[in-house]
């Protein structure tokens, strides 16, 4: 996903947020992970905006993306004083008092998935046995363990039932993980943009970014921390990443055959079309903030994840008689990452299934990446669900 | 809250409280808005257009983008107490196979159309000898949706052959949210009719 968004057009925003932290499964226990290896202590930074009513009825659960992080709304207190020009949280045209998320209503919890760099326990945290960055020696992680880490949270919140979980692309995942793993805690899921498993071609694109990172003679297998990083390998990822998340008709719209600060051809190899110069904009800014090892890990448990296979024999229809969840499915007519029919895959399964789906695919010619842009079609279709899932979760 | 339509009045008033019901082609919901308010029905739509799907969405019902035909393969039989068809059947390519779907997942099945029997039809085709353009039927020949044209008889002989059984029936007079049941020559008088 791309990194920010445009702040709301009425400028109403949360206001200032602070990053929190959860530490939990201390050595000797440690958290059970699906692969079967343990890890322990695990962090999970994670921030909260509106307020908890006294009977816990109101929290909304939002996943973020691959290289997302806690910090979905609002702004972080300026340091020594000093004016902030920051930008505000990743879906703060979403979240905020009388947004699609209403913090006038709901209180919304966002924390960093298990396996990044934004604060949670990764591949660049310390291992406390060795004094150093676990780096490689990180165990796999999966969806389903990272779910694991956002229930150990909502147990320490005293939160449980949550009023709706919702995310888009890998945190659609993390919804529908949620949905299966612990259906009696969810009243209402939102997966915006998402899979059950990925595509052949989801895959591919991993692959390639995966090993555009361990390419690069800096990765030194994973052991670069005080070292130079693989920077090169890194941006090249991201930016096969950025491809992915737009389409040919908003490449074409954003770009098309453009030159970059020129009017004629250069004959030379530097960046001289637009596209050419905004991958690498987005490649250069993408290695400021993340870490190459904890990209190999979250992908590759992107690519691993897969409903059918892990709860209904390889049936999805089977996978969804698990769940309890009322939902909302929305995908979007040009995302080719996660294209609707997979989208149409899940809402036939939860049909199948007799559960309380609505889908509505979004007219949009911006790519996957259209869940994170301002449309007042997806802030209707999420205050609407809410209101009905609040409706339903008093009457029941 | 807007005040009922006629038409849909009337299917209202044929459905239990408490019934759960799948409407298709359910457009911006105004039914199954007023049968979750007022006869606190569960609620299903479909809808093919996308703006109506928001809103429908919008006001918190259950409904999803599709085709009506693809759709509602995937339910299981008598998932649902009532299937409801309301002003969609004349444009649908295979009518029998619709409504025997709509009859394999739910107990009974609505259905209401345009009556092409009404007499300002039969009048305007017989004086001007072109397609008839009404209220009810607004559209020239070419631009339609409508690719079925039926009247009352011609459906209760098309459910006669088909097998399905008429449990209830109106015929009726529309203007506007207001409108009365036709007694005298249905067939001729109502501009609606209900199955």
């Amino acid at each position: 996903m791309s990194e920010y968004t445009d702040q709301a057009p009425n400028g109403a925003t949360i206001g200032i947020v602070e990053k929190q932290f959860f530490t939990f499964a201390a050595p000797p226990n440690g958290m059970a992970l699906e692969s079967g290896a343990t890890l322990g202590p695990v962090t999970i930074a994670y921030e909260t905006c509106g307020t908890l009513n006294a009977d816990k009825t109101n929290a909304v659960l939002v996943l973020h993306a691959l290289s997302g992080d806690s910090h979905m709304a609002g702004f972080y207190k300026p340091e020594n004083g000093k004016a902030s020009n920051a930008k505000p949280g990743w879906w703060d045209i979403m979240v905020g008092p009388g947004k699609g998320i209403d913090t006038n209503k709901y209180f919304v919890i966002c924390s960093n998935i298990l396996g990044s760099c934004m604060g949670s326990t990764g591949p660049a945290a310390i291992d406390p046995e060795t004094g150093k960055e676990y780096a490689i020696n990180f165990p796999m992680i999966t969806i389903a363990d990272m779910v694991k880490a956002q229930k150990e949270l909502m147990d320490h919140l005293g939160i449980k039932k949550i009023l709706s979980v919702i995310g888009g692309s890998v945190g659609g995942m993390q919804v529908l993980e949620w949905c299966v793993r612990y259906p009696d805690m969810v009243v209402s899921a939102v997966p915006l943009a998402t899979t059950c498993r990925h595509s052949a071609l989801a895959i591919a694109f991993n692959e390639v970014a995966r090993q555009s990172i361990m390419a690069d003679p800096n990765w030194n297998n994973g052991d670069y921390y005080g070292k130079r990083k693989p920077d090169m390998g890194l941006a090249i990822a991201r930016m096969i990443g950025h491809i992915t998340y737009l389409s040919d008709e908003s490449m074409r719209l954003k770009f098309g055959r453009k030159l970059q600060n020129k009017s004629a051809l250069s004959f030379e190899f530097g960046a001289e079309f637009q596209v050419e110069s905004y991958l690498q904009y987005q490649g250069n800014k993408f290695i400021e903030r993340f870490d190459a090892n904890c990209f190999l890990y979250i992908t590759k448990a992107a690519d691993y994840f897969d409903l059918a296979r892990e709860y209904g024999n390889d049936s999805l229809v089977k996978a969804f008689s698990l769940c309890k969840a009322k939902f909302l499915v929305v995908s979007y007519s040009s995302d080719w990452l996660y294209p609707t029919y997979q989208s149409k895959e899940m809402v036939t399964a939860m049909k199948k299934n007799g559960l309380d789906v609505s889908f509505c695919e979004i007219d949009a010619q911006w790519g996957h990446d259209a869940f994170l842009l301002p449309d007042l079609r997806l802030d209707n279709l999420i205050t609407g669900f809410l209101r009905s899932a609040a409706h339903d979760a008093l009457t029941i | 809250m807007m005040p009922l339509r006629y038409d849909l009045k009337i299917i209202a008033s044929w459905i239990a409280p408490g019934a759960r019901i799948l409407e298709l082609g359910c457009g911006e919901g105004d039914l199954l808005d007023w049968l979750k308010r007022e006869k606190q029905v569960i609620e299903r739509g479909i809808e093919i257009k996308e703006s109506k799907v928001v809103k429908c969405i919008e006001r918190g019902l259950s409904v999803l983008q599709g085709d009506i035909n693809e759709e509602i393969q995937d339910y299981p039989d008598n998932a649902f107490d009532y299937a409801i068809c309301s002003q969609t059947l004349q444009q649908v390519y295979a009518p029998s196979e619709l409504i025997r779907s709509m009859l394999r997942v739910a107990k009974m099945g609505v259905v209401s159309f345009p009556n092409f029997g009404h007499i300002k039809i039969r009048t305007q085709l017989a004086a001007t000898g072109k397609a008839p353009v009404t209220k009810e039927l607004p559209y020239s020949w070419h631009d339609t949706p409508n690719i079925r044209v039926l009247s009352l008889d011609d459906f209760k002989e098309f459910a006669d052959q088909a097998g399905f059984k008429i449990l209830k029936k109106a015929a009726i007079h529309t203007k506007g949210d207001q409108g009365k049941m036709v007694t005298i020559l249905p067939n001729l008088f109502a501009t609606y009719g209900i199955f």
